[in-house]
């Protein structure tokens, strides 16, 4: 399958007058037609930044963009002018929020932020507009689409208001949806709906999702392929069969490891120490200060991320095991 | 356990007064009737989606919510019928460890501060041995002693919740109510502060309350467990028990929506339809019958009682 976003070697820097910070630190990974790609890791590993990157959405007074591509069908989304750009957010490229409320206005009711969103993009009547707006939040699940239509967001529920935030992103369909942790504050009844949602999008009407989360049990029930970012760096890349079966990554692993799952008695393989701060990088191998499998390379120079296989991986020892295996 | 639980909760309610408008009153039933044991050193697990009045229990356990009826025995007394004094005297022995650590530790006293603030609160020691309680306590939660000076702050949220633990500790409760301990934290750090939850339970012998929505986390860590839906028990059961063979279709749906780290996993996902009522508002008979896929004609009438057989409750009208 084409490659429907391609990111290469992206760079976002924050800048303040007393220090840089390096959030995505040379970040390449793709997204394909018609795929759903999960991107995980921990706060502060840089994968919302990514994403707000691709969306040209960092805040233009502190953060910049230091270097790489990011190529959405072919085109470097980083040299167009502001003016194209807000022709691709939220038509060919669209994003969900973690927070529904607060990324909903609370003062105009669901169905005139929707049909606002269409007007914006499409020659369409402001009528035609207000019926495609009823049929989106009925495709999204909301009973009673007519009367949502005219609601406020807080008379809404979080899992519902999140639904017409789906239904928001839906409205030019896009070729590519970017749903940032959108299950994170709903309780896990209805992240299982917002979940059969995203899958029944991506299999109905063929639509990219990257999908970036911090639970790798959501990622094992949506993903095709699994990005694993730390310290604003990719560790690991792959199918997510593959990546969940035979994880090369020591992170990847030890994440895998220390998921309380059911019938686990005793302790659970905890990682050991904490997320460095992204100001406060180690040198070498952002992550040999809690691995346990790290040797003195690991120390002093960082590894290269290396396709082993279909999978890729940033990691010498794991890279040495496999060449020998 | 053949003596007298520690802890035992009887038809606790709680019931807020809101307004609506300037004339409308509308009551919140956030808790309604949940009874529940408690025994020495053992971990009781709640669970429940957001508004299921689970932390509202864990606060009226340690009196910081009055409830509106019912009755709570705590180690051999009626802890409701207490005065000031005595309640103090009480909460000696029972200690809560808080959701967001970053908001429960005063960001103006140093860690050592913190922590002894409990100590001269209950007047246990002198102040010179404080110092020595304090640091010989961080070095039990994992922590280095001299952090005894440093400010909040300069701490990552991992270690704050240890600093937390720390303070609850010194005190030697025989209960701790852990309102959603992990929830707040990095997936990898996580582990460590279970870890470290299991073995100081190990070590000390006292019993937790566990409050949290994250199903494995309280399967884990509890001996049993019990789901709640807008402010009653649905079922209580041993924890190996409630996951592998659920009673009560809320237990059944709820276990199933888990998404589990395994691509591979077969999945029998129970999809719940619609939301979760609104607790000032319950549906008349069973509360779950509005979503309930074997709902019939009686659970739409009439509430089902938490009934218990064979070391199991279900509170439902055809249990699984």
């Amino acid at each position: 399958m084409g490659k429907l976003l391609e990111i290469q070697d992206l760079k976002t820097q924050f800048v303040s007058s007393q220090r840089t910070i390096t959030a995505v630190d040379g970040v390449t990974l793709h997204v394909d037609q018609g795929e759903i790609l999960c991107v995980v890791g921990e706060s502060g590993c840089g994968k919302s930044v990514m994403a707000l990157s691709v969306m040209r959405l960092v805040q233009p007074d502190t953060g910049r963009f230091a270097g790489g591509r990011i190529l959405f069908e072919g085109e470097d989304l980083l040299l167009k002018p502001e003016r194209e750009m807000r022709a691709i957010r939220g038509n060919a490229i669209a994003m969900v929020y973690q927070e529904p409320m607060s990324a909903i206005n609370p003062v105009f009711t669901v169905g005139s932020q929707i049909v606002e969103a269409i007007l914006a993009h499409k020659p369409v009547s402001r009528a035609q507009a207000a019926e495609q707006a009823e049929r989106l939040l009925t495709l999204v699940g909301i009973p009673d689409a007519a009367a949502r239509m005219r609601t406020y967001p807080h008379e809404l529920s979080g899992g519902m208001c999140q639904r017409a935030m789906i239904a928001m992103a839906l409205c030019c369909e896009p070729r590519l949806l970017i749903a940032d942790e959108p299950t994170t504050a709903l309780d896990v009844t209805i992240q299982a709906q917002i979940l059969e949602l995203i899958r029944r999008l991506n299999r109905d009407l063929g639509m990219a999702i990257m999908f970036i989360t911090h639970d790798l049990g959501v990622v094992a029930e949506l993903a095709d392929r699994v990005v694993v970012m730390y310290a604003g760096k990719v560790v690991e890349e792959g199918k997510v069969d593959d990546l969940f079966g035979d994880p090369l990554h020591p992170y990847t692993r030890g994440l895998l490891a220390c998921i309380p799952r059911p019938g686990a008695v005793g302790k659970l393989p905890a990682i050991e120490g904490m997320v460095p701060h992204p100001g406060d990088l180690p040198r070498g191998c952002h992550y040999h200060t809690r691995c346990p499998e790290a040797v003195d390379r690991c120390r002093c120079s960082e590894p290269p991320l290396e396709a082993l296989g279909d999978q890729r991986v940033a990691c010498f020892v794991a890279a040495a095991r496999r060449r020998e295996a | 356990m053949g003596q007298d639980p520690l802890l035992s909760v009887q038809d606790l309610r709680k019931h807020f007064q809101t307004r609506e408008g300037w004339r409308r009153k509308r009551t919140v039933y956030a808790v309604d009737g949940v009874s529940f044991d408690v025994d020495a050193g053992e971990t009781f697990g709640l669970v429940g989606e957001s508004g299921c009045g689970k932390t509202t229990i864990g606060r009226m356990v340690l009196r910081l919510i009055e409830p509106t009826s019912g009755r709570i025995r705590f180690d051999g007394q009626d802890t409701l019928a207490l005065d000031k004094a005595g309640t103090k005297a009480m909460r000696r022995n029972m200690q809560m460890v808080f959701q967001n650590p970053y908001a429960a530790l005063n960001p103006r006293m140093t860690v050592g501060g913190n922590i002894a603030e409990s100590l001269i609160i209950q007047g246990i020691g002198r102040h010179r041995e404080h110092r020595e309680m304090v640091q010989e306590m961080l070095r039990t939660v994992g922590l280095q002693p001299d952090y005894i000076d440093r400010y909040p702050h300069e701490f990552s949220g991992g270690q704050r919740q240890r600093i937390g633990i720390a303070r609850t500790l010194i005190l030697r409760p025989k209960l701790i109510v852990c309102d959603e301990p992990v929830s707040a934290l990095d997936v990898s750090v996580q582990a460590q502060i279970l870890n470290l939850l299991q073995e100081l339970q190990a070590r000390f012998g006292f019993a937790y309350i566990l409050v949290a929505h994250g199903l494995h986390v309280v399967e884990h860590m509890s001996d049993r467990i019990g789901v709640m839906y807008l402010g009653k028990l649905m079922e209580v059961a041993p924890a190996r028990e409630i996951f592998s063979s659920p009673r009560h279709p809320y237990t059944e749906a709820l276990v199933s929506a888990i998404p589990q780290p395994d691509p591979k996993a077969v999945r029998n996902r129970i999809l719940l339809e619609g939301d979760i009522p609104s607790p000032s508002n319950p549906p008349p008979g069973c509360l779950f019958s509005t979503r309930c896929r074997y709902a019939t004609a009686l659970c739409r009438e009439l509430e089902p009682a938490l009934e218990t057989r064979d070391g199991r409750s279900a509170a439902c009208h055809f249990p699984l």
